[in-house]
């Protein structure tokens, strides 16, 4: 336990944070001058932390795979971005925000780190206000709210369906200026591919140039790891296609923890797969529950017409159809958590009663809000996600009801931090979706916005300086020393191995194979069986893939099936990592459920007596059983109370 | 609606292996592609056949797959994301295609936006022009509260239409000129229409205006061809708010 001093702040919960920051060191102006730091990853998190550190005068160099920082897949978030303002007065505040998102993640966050987002989370709004962020607005001019699931208050700003988009280009503009200035070298295209570690400290990074195949170094007095999540194990989820897990996994190896890889949260309201064709799922925003009724056929042999094609949703009458949401939790209704609702559209799909070819989909149906409200509401309300659905499935959701099912969206779990934001290596930061600090097992629709702006522009800047204040007699790091020569090495001879197997099979079969293990062992219900037999199976296939893999194309030259090859041999030891973790952890908690520990009614259980811990995974070298460390989590200001929805 | 099978396709597509090297048209042929798989996911498909043969796979740009990072381009049967309006090639389905049709697969061709390889070229010039002036210079912190700054409600949801840009360079592609006169009226306008962006709004103009004439993109004739392609259907009406806005910083001068 000794690496795992969260140096969470003394004092009262309120205080902590403004304690904290008059306590730290602060680095002066001429001293920021001569150091340097590595952002990698221009997501929320990315984009906000090179822009803040830049500004305040560090020398900043930014790292994405992407052709332009402003294609993060940040960008892709739709819904909304919370904030305690209390600006409609109904009662919102910093401590209602933090009971929020401690309760929404099933008591498994830290309750520190979580109150420090909750109180920042007003500035993130006035910021991205002055930079240009055109958020909704009513008639008098004041920033306009919508409310979102599990919150009985109205905190979320938005700009229309694209507030990802909008902060995120908030973001990049920010840093955008820092790039003319100089202040921030961009590195496109670029991927890191290891972390360097001198004398205990993370001192840069290796980085592949993916248009050149160069292999290059990068030297700095600390490194940002901002990169996002794993969810792209599954092979099919809402990620971006080139979403991946390598950069933290690389950090991993080098001795950085991995704190509870098993929570990951599955998204009730995603289009489903139509076929063995599917590339990727997308997502229809969570709002849509707040007007669309769920449900599947009462009658089994409804549900096989159905799936057989023989009728259609509306030759089903209102009294043979099952709202299991409106049944199951008459006090929520369809507006139950995430999991939850993901959890019971599965159970009655198993049962037979999906309602798609592949019996794997639900109805989500707006004939009755159509009825209530007129065409119209619902178009002004929802018009864009119906245009959307539409292109993508041919199918008119104003006639007939849309299809859906729950997939992968976010990974809760990542890279373990301090209240600092540091790993258990000293000089490198993990931030935003890639570490695992604010949402527990389960996060808050509208909170992942928040959490990577509240970490880039105003929790790091601060943490950061804490470090850097004893680094500024450091000479720049030189890139020639043993350490990057070593790492570089490794780098080309990983490179080397993946394009020499020379085998049969494709990256993407492969892929395909472990997403579907996954899936079906570390999906949506997982028991203690199914998790040792999805490790046999996850270190089978590793085997075949490192004896049959097929990787064309040129070493030095763009070749996206490298990128991938190298992105693939990863999720296959991050999967492994998953399991493990579900394993160990025999309780049910917020998106992780295990069939063990379930009520006789089959909800989730927690074990709080057992599992009141966050799961910290080290790495003992390649082969080896990892170490479970384990960080207790103490609650003092929340009761833990068993969640119900009924 | 419910999904057929195309049995036959022929996709005659652009192979360069590198910007050094010439570049020539090459004809695939493809079979058994659901009308409900996306045009992105056929090309999954027939890369995954072609490494099988032995033959080095197609490279194009692609990310999110769900129509708003602006990476995936493509020329498609001679309209920049193919056969659709409002739409990125990676929402376009391919029941949009016919049984044994042949598809031209092109890169965006402009020369600002050189080729990398096969399908993806080098959109970095659209960096470097917002680099050169479309933001608004603040600095984290020390920010009024952001009630502090009221916004319209038509001023707000202007400038929204005019931010929903994406980057993707679809308006150059269109554009018999390569001009990337529809993305910098996008920018312009949506901090014109915010106050916090009117302080720098003549500065921002003039050295957006003269990044993108640096960089080689085209003039403007006013064809319309862009607002036609434009996924997010940005109105052609923002290249007069930045004729405007421009003319104004040239006479301030």
């Amino acid at each position: 336990m000794s690496n795992l001093n969260s140096k969470i702040p003394e004092g009262p919960l309120a205080e902590k944070w403004s304690r904290h920051k008059s306590a730290i060191k602060v680095v002066s102006p001429a001293n920021k001058r001569k150091l340097e730091v590595i952002v990698v990853g221009t997501g929320l998190g990315g984009a906000s932390a090179a822009a803040s550190l830049a500004e305040l005068g560090y020398n900043v160099k930014a790292f994405c795979y992407q052709d332009s920082p402003r294609r993060a897949h940040s960008i892709a978030a739709q819904g909304g971005i919370n904030a305690a303002k209390n600006y409609q007065n109904d009662n919102d505040s910093v401590f209602r925000l933090f009971y929020d998102t401690i309760k929404g993640g099933d008591y498994r966050a830290r309750e520190a780190n979580v109150y420090r987002l909750a109180e920042v989370s007003p500035n993130i709004i006035d910021q991205c206000v002055a930079q240009g962020v055109p958020f909704g607005r009513e008639y008098g001019g004041t920033l306009a709210n919508r409310s979102f699931g599990g919150v009985l208050v109205s905190r979320t700003f938005y700009a229309r369906g694209q507030t990802g988009q909008q902060l995120l280009i908030g973001a990049y503009q920010a840093m955008n200026r820092q790039i003319a200035k100089g202040a921030v070298e961009i590195y496109s295209r670029h991927e890191m591919l290891d972390v360097v570690i001198i004398d205990g400290k993370a001192r840069g990074i290796i980085a592949r140039d993916l248009i050149t195949g160069e292999i290059k170094r990068f030297g700095a007095h600390a490194v940002v790891v901002a990169t996002g999540g794993y969810g792209n194990v599954f092979f099919l989820s809402t990620n971006a296609m080139g979403s991946n897990g390598s950069a933290a996994w690389q950090c991993y190896k080098k001795g950085a923890f991995m704190a509870n890889p098993c929570y990951v949260q599955i998204h009730p309201t995603c289009i489903p797969v139509h076929g063995d064709q599917q590339s990727k799922l997308t997502l229809m925003s969570e709002s849509l529950r707040n007007d669309g009724r769920v449900w599947v056929p009462k009658k089994k042999e409804d549900a096989e017409k159905l799936q057989r094609g023989e009728i259609k949703a509306n030759d089903i009458p209102d009294e043979d159809r099952d709202f299991y949401l409106e049944r199951r939790y008459p006090s929520y209704g369809n507006l139950v958590p995430r999991d939850v609702a993901s959890r019971a559209a599965k159970e009655r799909c198993d049962a037979g009663y999906g309602v798609n070819s592949e019996g794997k989909a639900v109805f989500l149906d707006f004939k009755y809000s159509i009825e209530r409200l007129g065409k119209d509401v619902i178009e002004a309300r929802y018009g864009n996600l119906f245009q959307m659905y539409e292109k993508i499935t041919d199918v008119d959701p104003y006639k007939e009801p849309m299809m859906i099912y729950p997939a992968i969206h976010y990974s809760m779990g990542g890279t373990w931090v301090d209240y600092n934001l540091m790993t258990t290596v000293k000089g490198l930061y993990s931030i935003g979706e890639a570490n695992f600090s604010d949402h527990g097992a389960n996060r808050l629709g509208a909170s992942a916005l928040m959490q990577g702006l509240a970490d880039g522009y105003f929790i790091l800047p601060y943490t950061i300086g804490d470090y850097l204040a004893d680094e500024i007699m450091t000479p720049k790091t030189d890139t020639s020393a043993p350490e990057f020569k070593e790492a570089e090495k490794s780098v080309k001879e990983r490179i080397e191995k993946l394009y020499n197997i020379k085998g049969s099979k494709t990256v993407d079969y492969f892929h395909k194979k472990l997403g579907q293990i996954m899936w079906d062992h570390v999906g949506m219900s997982r028991n203690a069986e199914g998790l040792k037999e999805a490790i046999k199976m996850i270190r089978k296939l590793r085997e075949d893939f490192w004896k049959d893999v097929k990787v064309p194309g040129e070493m030095d030259n763009l070749n996206p099936e490298l990128e991938k090859a190298g992105r693939v041999a990863d999720f296959f030891d991050i999967g492994e990592l998953m399991a493990m973790d579900a394993l160990d952890r025999n309780e049910s908690c917020g998106g992780h459920f295990r069939e063990e520990s379930a009520t006789d009614e089959g909800e989730a259980k927690r074990n709080d007596e057992k599992f009141t811990y966050v799961s910290c995974w080290e790495y003992q070298g390649e082969g080896k059983e990892p170490k479970l460390n384990k960080e207790e989590l103490v609650f003092e200001n929340v009761k833990l109370t068993q969640r119900s929805y009924k | 609606m419910a999904d057929k099978i195309l049995k036959k396709l022929n996709i005659k597509v652009w192979r360069q292996n590198r910007a050094s090297e010439k570049g020539k048209f090459e004809t695939y042929t493809i079979e058994n592609i659901s009308t409900g798989s996306s045009f992105l996911e056929m090309l999954d498909i027939l890369n995954n056949d072609l490494i099988e043969k032995g033959i080095d796979p197609i490279a194009f740009d692609h990310d999110c797959r769900e129509g708003i990072c602006g990476t995936c381009s493509l020329y498609i049967n001679g309209r920049p994301h193919g056969p659709d309006t409002e739409i990125t090639t990676c929402q376009l389905h391919m029941r949009k295609f016919k049984e044994g049709e042949t598809i031209v697969i092109e890169p965006w061709r402009a020369k600002a936006f050189p080729v990398v390889k096969d399908l993806v070229v080098n959109r970095t010039a659209f960096d470097k022009i917002l680099q050169a002036g479309g933001f608004i210079s603040v600095n984290t912190g020390g920010v009024p509260d952001g009630n502090a700054i009221p916004v319209g409600y038509d001023d707000a949801e202007e400038a929204m239409d005019a931010a929903a840009c994406i980057g993707c360079g679809a308006c150059v592609a269109a554009c018999k000129n390569s001009s990337a006169m529809l993305f910098v009226a996008a920018k312009v306008s949506h901090l014109a229409k915010l106050p916090q962006g009117k302080v720098e709004a003549k500065r921002r103009a003039r050295n957006m205006i003269a990044k993108m004439d640096e960089l080689g993109f085209g003039g403007c004739t006013n064809t319309g061809a862009c607002e036609v392609e434009c996924p997010k259907s940005i109105s052609i009406s923002n290249i007069s708010r930045l004729n405007r806005e421009y003319l104004v910083a040239r006479f301030s001068e």
